[in-house]
């Protein structure tokens, strides 16, 4: 495989902007006659830019022919969607039921304090964003935390700074 | 490399696949790979397993097959060795080659890794003696943790797609309907109507075109049934999916899965990919002239898109809003057409159904509620993970006798079933058998299967807020008594977690949940007091304790909750300051430590890492 120079390091996003910009339209044009093809098209669109910036809003509007007012207004309505960047690795605090009545919300207070964020909001070096979820099916493991795609099970707010450190850990 | 199976055009093709499919389990290795045990390690296990069968030149007789959930998560990364049904839990990497030299060459059993059961922890090895597995019944998951989720031969040698073949070819639309409505099953998606009813409606309501839907929006947290069972047995859901279509006259069905599953999405697209290659899915189905076909469509993180018309408006590619009905979706539902919308566990009872008639599965249940039930135990219990019963069966025999009982030797506080729209059963109810009626008599319901067993350790009124908060972000806004109510309510719990509650604020909750109850737009805001008023019901007292003595008796409330560290029994380790993440507390090794109580958040980290017993809670020690 060739590797080719990348200027942009927001974190993990493999492609330039402009060969994103080409693989949705792509993506718009195999949609185009699909019926309810807006949100199938969003998620696309988020999982090759990471996020949901206005421009690629507009050319979804443009593409799919739908009002940006309605592209917007179901942007906005679904938690999964985000119109700022996250940073490189996502830390998503089980909030579900298990989770909560095991301690989830202590394993969440320490991480608020540690990372000086709150939910929501990304570490302004682009490193982690905090956000909560609502049970990722690994009750039987609660609390569960889950950085980007790894959960990690039975999380004591003690193992925080441990935690945070495997992943602050420079790669080389 | 085995040569791609030609498609199944006839029932007599499927029959003679089955008859070719080996279903000998000796040389095989099951595997858990549900999402539990994949989080606990389970892949790493398997190369480590797969390297010592090459090493011990096994890895050609000797395979591993990777199941869906077995069950006990907790127990995970699990391992049912096929030679001798024996069960292996908390496999670790380097148990990999004990296993294959002493259990796969010489036939011993590792007594390390089996199970243990009772205060004594007697070795259970083999899997149908574990009580656990053994006071079960399996219905649904009757695939689950035995088949391959991404191998069809697996489905088909476990009769899959055997009650289409029967339909295709000796039943009408109708004796289908005849047939769910004797077997008296009720939608497991949460209200328990009568799926009989949803199909007669459907097949009735006339257009050309009509629409089968699969709800697996899965919600409510703490469940995580329809999750394992899409993970474990997808093809029990399509097969489901394609009897609906033919009873009510649809050729188009669409599986609605939330963002969170991603290993779902990926069996279920891998299995109808599969189904649909080999003719059990697309046009003329097993030559019978059936014509269905499959999509999947991702939720994107919307808890009310699991309502029905909120999840219709979804798929169209809109906001996921509830609207009112009449008109239902068996008139016009997904782009206005008769639509049928069904939960997953409910389509995975269909085939067993249609196979082995209604009456058969009438045959388990209570008299209003029939078939089984499965459940998500989490929580405080010892096993948690998924539990399969007939309906009715006691709480009691759920928690104690299955899942083991309440972990630490704490005691059993409530039982939270039906997530936030049910409610909590307390201790004195735990012989309440789990039914449909029995439950609404206790204020909760028997809603998805969600059952979180919670000890002493928790607060009822902080749970009952938690329920609050979490509606109150789901809530849609559209209206205006779910919008605003939940938020009133919000406060008023708050408030008196905090401290600064009154008497008259549970008039007030009462008075709210019950208006909140009785005028909002869609099952969200109509259920979302029930947490409220389940506790408010049968745990006054803690509201009580928070009100009059600003107590909070769980220690959860942090405005209620000091914590200080015992002169006496500190031996300065220096392990609390280390990790509070304020660095409020003082001291130096070998001293002793202090709290400054100005800074403190009371996070409780102090508490949990002192080995001591020195950091006390409201003045108690651990
Ligand atoms: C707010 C809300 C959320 C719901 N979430 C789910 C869900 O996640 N899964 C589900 O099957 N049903 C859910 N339901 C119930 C569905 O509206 C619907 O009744 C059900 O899917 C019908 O299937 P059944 O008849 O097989 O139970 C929800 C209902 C409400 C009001
Ligand atoms: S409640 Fe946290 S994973 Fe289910």
């Amino acid at each position: 495989m060739v590797k080719t120079e990348k200027k942009c390091t927001c974190g993990g996003v493999a492609a330039s902007d402009a060969e994103n910009h080409a693989r949705l339209a792509q993506v718009i044009q195999e949609y185009q006659n699909k019926p309810g093809a807006l949100i199938p098209v969003l998620q696309i669109a988020q999982a090759l830019f990471g996020y949901l910036p206005k421009d690629v809003l507009r050319t979804i509007s443009e593409g799919l022919n739908e009002p940006y007012s309605r592209v917007f207004g179901v942007v906005t309505f679904y938690s999964f969607f985000s119109q700022v960047p996250r940073g490189k690795y996502v830390i998503r605090v089980c909030m579900g039921t298990a989770c909560y009545v095991r301690g989830g919300q202590a394993v969440l207070t320490a991480l608020e304090q540690e990372l000086k964020i709150s939910v929501g909001q990304t570490t302004p070096d682009r490193v982690f964003s905090l956000d909560v979820g609502r049970c990722f099916g690994a009750c039987g493991l609660a609390p569960a935390v889950m950085v980007n795609d790894d959960v990690h099970q039975f999380v004591q707010p003690g193992q925080i700074k441990d935690i945070l450190a495997q992943y602050r850990k420079p790669t080389a | 490399m085995k040569k791609t199976p030609k498609a199944l055009a006839t029932a007599a093709d499927l029959d003679a696949r089955r008859a070719s499919i080996n279903t000998e389990t000796k040389d095989k290795i099951f595997m858990c790979a549900g999402g539990g045990c994949i989080a606990s390690g389970a892949m790493a296990v398997k190369t480590a397993l797969l390297a010592e069968l090459k090493k011990h030149k096994l890895d050609k007789t000797v395979s591993i097959v990777e199941t869906g959930c077995m069950g006990p998560c907790s127990g995970g990364p699990i391992l049912l060795m096929g030679r001798d049904n024996v069960y292996y839990q908390h496999v670790a990497v380097a148990d990999a080659g004990e296993i294959v030299e002493k259990h796969l060459l010489k036939g011993e059993i590792i007594e390390r890794l089996t199970w243990k059961e009772g205060p004594k922890q007697k070795s259970v090895p083999v899997q149908s003696d574990i009580p656990f597995f053994k006071r079960q019944t399996k219905i649904v998951l009757r695939n689950c943790g035995i088949v391959d989720p991404n191998s069809l031969d697996d489905a088909i040698g476990r009769n899959g797609y055997q009650a289409l073949s029967k339909l295709l070819t000796s039943m009408t639309p109708d004796a289908v309907i005849e047939e769910v409505k004797k077997s008296g099953l009720r939608g497991r998606g949460g209200a328990g109507f009568p799926t009989h009813i949803k199909w007669a409606a459907a097949r009735q309501s006339p257009g050309a075109v009509k629409y089968v839907l699969c709800n697996a929006d899965e919600g409510d947290p703490g469940a995580f049934m329809d999750r394992s069972v899409l993970e474990g047995d997808p093809h029990s859901v399509i097969e489901g999916m394609l009897i609906g279509g033919f009873a009510i006259g649809s050729s188009q069905g669409y599986v609605y899965v939330r963002a969170e599953y991603p290993l779902a999405v990926e069996r279920l697209q891998r299995a109808i990919e599969m189904a649909r290659e080999a003719g059990l899915l697309g046009q003329n189905i097993l030559g019978s002239g059936y014509a269905f076909d499959l999509e999947i469509r991702k939720g994107s993180g919307a808890f009310v898109c699991g309502e029905e018309t909120a999840l219709m408006a979804s798929i169209e590619g809109r906001r996921g809003e509830p609207r009112p009905r009449p008109p239902f979706p068996a008139q016009k539902g997904l782009w206005m057409k008769p639509t049928v919308l069904n939960n997953v566990e409910t389509f995975a009872n269909i085939p067993f159904i249609i196979l082995n008639g209604g009456d058969a599965f009438a045959s388990y249940g209570t008299a209003k509620s029939k078939g089984t039930k499965v459940f998500a135990l989490a929580g405080a219990v010892n096993i948690s993970g998924l539990v399969e019963v007939p309906v009715g069966t006691p709480l009691n025999d759920v928690v104690f006798d299955i899942a083991g009982g309440i972990k630490d030797g704490k005691s059993f506080k409530a039982a939270q079933i039906g997530g936030p729209s049910g409610g909590c059963i307390p201790a004195e109810y735990l012989n309440v058998h789990l039914d449909y009626e029995s439950l609404n008599e206790l204020g909760a319901i028997m809603g998805s299967g969600g059952l979180i067993v919670i000890d002493e350790d928790a607060c009822m009124v902080d749970v009952a807020r938690f329920f609050v908060d979490f509606v109150r972000e789901e809530s849609c806004g559209k209206c205006v008594p779910c919008r605003e109510g939940t938020r009133r309510m919000l406060e008023i719990l708050t408030r008196i977690c905090n401290g600064q509650g009154e008497m008259a604020d549970l008039e007030r909750l009462s008075t709210l949940g019950t208006s909140i109850k009785s005028t909002s737009l869609c099952g969200l805001g109509q259920t979302a007091a029930n947490p409220v008023l389940s506790t408010l019901r049968h745990f006054m007292d803690e509201y009580k304790a928070h009100i009059l003595d600003k107590k909070c008796p769980a220690g959860k409330c942090t405005k209620l909750v000091t914590y200080d560290i015992d002169a006496e029994a500190c031996v300065g380790c220096t392990a609390c300051a280390r990790r509070c993440p304020v660095a409020c507390i003082a001291g130096v090794a070998k001293g002793i430590h202090v709290i400054d109580q100005k800074v403190c958040t009371r996070c409780g980290t102090c508490y949990d890492v002192c080995k001591f017993k020195a950091v006390r809670r409201n003045g108690k020690s651990k």
